[in-house]
């Protein structure tokens, strides 16, 4: 099992999402986000009191998938949330110990599908 | 909590002793003598009008409230709706218990009203001839008393993010009584020094917006930097609401003060709008050039002090001259925040000096250039309209003011800060005024 986290530009989001169920992933958690990369943040000015680099808005994604699902998972992304301009963004894949259904009491493979 | 209770009872303390002290002297004073054997008449469109006025300059403080709070963060904003909010409940018994009376009762060489008037005694439906001979004394008592309110609102500016919600009640009582009222008897009151020297302040530059900025100078200076670095605002929106309010309340300010319905409130009126338009549109350039893009909040800080800026002059100045003015507003106040703030670093966390001080001197200055008797035969000619004694007048009664506010201001600061503290803990500040001083969060963030 792995857990795929993935930081990507708020504006993908529709197209990362489309992708992912064409490739049958159809779990996934959502959240907004605040960070920065090389290029930096915009700087914002108030009353002339400049702040160097704001964080940027992104998105975050978290999905827990089986091993056969890395894979296309990765590319669903990918393919969802690349404009080829700094700041796309990146994918991040983790070993995952467990994992459990609440609701039947679920474990491993079987409750994350 | 037993230094907390000590410090309540510090203030309603206060309060009582100020309550006790007046009453004992009401007692004592002279019945007022009854009024001229040819009763004013009460006009009922200037009376509507100033009802109304009433009113809309009531709603600025509200309005304030919005545009502080939006650019204070998020930890602080309600301690900051609170202060606004108390300013109006606090202000509002001090002014009819005996600060009307200290303000624009019978006078005293010059320098205060007495008591005759405290508790309202004789403040009734009778128009007083001396200050609006068409409207019930009561209607130009409630008119002034949004003005009292006001004013020591604005000093919540500079010492926003840090400052003793005990300590602020105690200061806001101490300056109302002690700094405002002495300030508007001499500007505006009956025989009041000022008034009688000569000096133009058609709806409050010198009394509301010099006395308030000089005392958020004194405030920011003797309450100290805040922890940490500023934030940027957590609510641009709301701060761009409450300077609508701002903009649309001060109509009641300043044509209000023309104290009727009639051309020179309409003039007032004009030359207000004129003045805002052209400031909040020069700060937006200043920005444009210096930065490279202009902003939402300089534009309103511009409009904002082209507010104050033509607050003193809207009824002594053409509309066409109000432009100058409110051009001027722009400039000298994006100066004031942007290069003399950083220049002497004293933290003003809102620019209540450099806006309503550095806007308030020009355009108690700027009266002195552009006023025209041919707008108000009551007034004067400037210094371009062929007068260059109006200028000096006005200067002198600027650098009065300033000093005198400065001054007191600093004084009641290290008073208060003696009795209660004036700065809450940096743990408190950390965490926030809302948590630690009112026991609230303005936002939830989980349902």
């Amino acid at each position: 099992m792995k857990y795929i986290v993935a930081i990507i530009q708020p504006d993908r989001l529709e197209q990362v999402l489309d992708s992912l169920t064409e490739k049958e992933v159809h779990l996934v958690t959502v959240s907004n986000v605040l960070g920065r990369g090389r290029q930096k943040g915009i700087g914002a000015v108030y009353r002339s009191h400049t702040e160097a680099g704001s964080l940027l808005r992104k998105v975050k994604l978290e999905i827990a998938v089986n091993e056969d699902f890395v894979r296309p998972t990765i590319d669903a992304i990918r393919d969802g949330a690349r404009t080829g301009a700094v700041g796309d963004g990146k994918v991040f894949v983790l070993d995952l110990d467990e994992c459990v259904r609440i609701r039947t009491g679920e474990t491993g493979g079987t409750a994350i599908g | 909590m037993t230094t907390s209770r000590f410090r309540l009872s510090l203030v309603a303390a206060g309060l009582a002793a100020m309550l006790m002290a007046v009453a004992a002297a009401a007692q004592d004073a002279p019945v007022p003598a009854s009024p001229p054997a040819a009763p004013a008449v009460v006009d009922t469109g200037d009376t509507a009008w100033m009802l109304a006025s009433a009113g809309l300059v009531l709603l600025m403080t509200p309005g304030l409230a919005l545009f502080y709070g939006g650019l204070v963060r998020r930890k602080n904003v309600l301690s900051i709706l609170m202060q606004c909010f108390m300013a109006m409940c606090l202000v509002t018994l001090q002014w009819i218990l005996f600060g009307y009376s200290l303000s624009f009762g019978p006078d005293v060489r010059g320098i205060i009203g007495n008591l005759d008037w405290a508790f309202l005694r004789g403040v009734g439906g009778e128009p007083n001839a001396d200050y609006a001979a068409t409207i019930p004394h009561s209607a130009f008592m409630a008119f002034q008393l949004k003005f009292a309110i006001i004013t020591p609102a604005l000093i919540i500016g500079a010492s926003a993010e840090r400052m003793r919600f005990s300590a602020f009640c105690l200061f806001t009582l101490l300056w109302a009584t002690l700094v405002y009222d002495p300030l508007a008897h001499w500007v505006w009151g009956a025989g009041g020094f000022l008034r009688r020297m000569g000096a133009l302040d058609f709806a409050g530059g010198t009394v509301v917006h010099i006395s308030a900025g000089m005392a958020a100078l004194a405030a920011a200076r003797r309450l100290g930097r805040r922890v940490g670095s500023a934030s940027p605002p957590h609510n641009l929106p709301l701060a761009i609401l409450g300077a609508g309010m701002l903009w649309f309340g001060w109509f009641g300010f300043n044509a209000g003060s023309a104290l009727g319905a009639n051309a020179l409130a309409a003039n007032a009126f004009v030359a207000t709008h004129v003045a805002t338009a052209a400031a909040g549109l020069t700060w937006a350039l200043l920005d444009w050039a210096r930065h490279g893009r202009p902003t939402t909040l300089g534009m309103i800080t511009g409009a904002v002090a082209g507010l104050v800026s033509i607050t003193p002059a809207c009824g002594f100045v053409t509309p066409m001259d109000a432009i100058w003015i409110g051009l001027g507003a722009g400039v000298i106040c994006f100066v004031s925040v942007t290069f003399v703030k950083a220049r002497f670093r004293y933290d003003d966390t809102l620019d209540a000096f450099g806006v309503h001080g550095a806007g308030g001197i020009w355009g108690a200055l700027a009266t002195g250039l552009w006023c025209q008797k041919a707008v108000n035969p009551a007034g004067a000619d400037g210094l371009f309209y062929g007068n260059p004694a109006q200028f000096l007048i006005q200067l002198k009664a600027t650098a009065v003011s300033a000093v005198f506010a400065l001054a007191a201001s600093y004084l009641l600061l290290k008073l208060v800060d003696r009795l209660v503290g004036l700065r809450v803990g940096q743990q408190e500040e950390r965490i926030g005024l809302d948590l630690t001083q009112h026991k609230e969060s303005a936002y939830t963030v989980l349902d």
